[in-house]
């Protein structure tokens, strides 16, 4: 039963991306949307949080703030909006970290 | 006795996800036309604000980053971003949009606006200013 989470605020403003990250399992996955997706940027105190899970981020978003997929940690995975779509359908259920 | 004051606004909101940045400008650019002596300061993830090469076609949203450029010709020249809000978030100044304004006191010569700052370098020019405007 595989969960999809969604981050949408900074992790330096907010503590979601905490929470989300130490209650993800098995084959949960992370998709960072809005301000949520500076967590994957390289080198940021942030990106730690993320270590060993399956994390996307939303890539409208991301150009949006201006941060280059050249910024990113290793192994992300930057979708479009059908990508988002196709991973609410993939997983059971869809969490929502407001 | 001179009517102006050091007006600060201190940034510490990341753009588009909240409409703190938005109003932030609105309000500076107003307060631009009293002319008050303005700095502005970019710390937390207020540093987001100033990140170069922001397109937002995709989110449906204005992109408002290219208003910082405009900030020179209003007599804003003390932009401080904080050294430590940088770096804790994996950024560096190269990461920034290069703000400048132009001196007339020397035949227009283009200098950089932003000032990068620890954070107890800021709390000194904190110390300096009259007024604090929080967005």
């Amino acid at each position: 039963m595989a969960m999809l989470h969604l981050v949408n605020k900074s992790p330096y403003d907010a503590c979601s991306l905490d929470t989300a990250s130490s209650i993800m399992k098995g084959d949960d996955s992370l998709l960072l949307i809005e301000d949520g997706v500076y967590a994957a940027v390289k080198s940021g105190k942030a990106a730690a949080r993320l270590a060993g899970l399956k994390v996307s981020v939303l890539g409208p978003d991301l150009a949006a703030r201006g941060i280059g997929e050249d910024k990113l940690i290793d192994g992300v995975t930057v979708v479009d909006y059908a990508g988002f779509v196709d991973m609410v359908e993939a997983n059971d259920k869809v969490q929502s970290w407001l | 006795m001179s009517d102006t004051k050091k007006f600060m606004y201190i940034n510490r909101k990341a753009p588009y996800g909240t409409i703190y940045a938005w109003e932030a400008l609105e309000v500076i650019l107003i307060g631009a036309a009293f002319e008050q002596d303005v700095s502005l300061a970019f710390i937390d993830d207020g540093v987001y604000q100033l990140t170069k090469g922001q397109d937002t076609g995709g989110i449906g949203m204005k992109n408002f980053s290219p208003t910082y450029s405009a900030l020179g010709d209003y007599e804003i020249t003390k932009i401080y971003v904080e050294k430590e809000s940088l770096e804790e978030r994996g950024l560096t100044l190269d990461d920034l949009q290069h703000l400048v304004w132009e001196d007339e006191d020397e035949d227009w010569a283009e200098k950089d606006s932003i000032r990068l700052v620890s954070r107890s370098e800021l709390a000194d020019v904190l110390a300096t200013q009259d007024v604090l405007f929080n967005f």
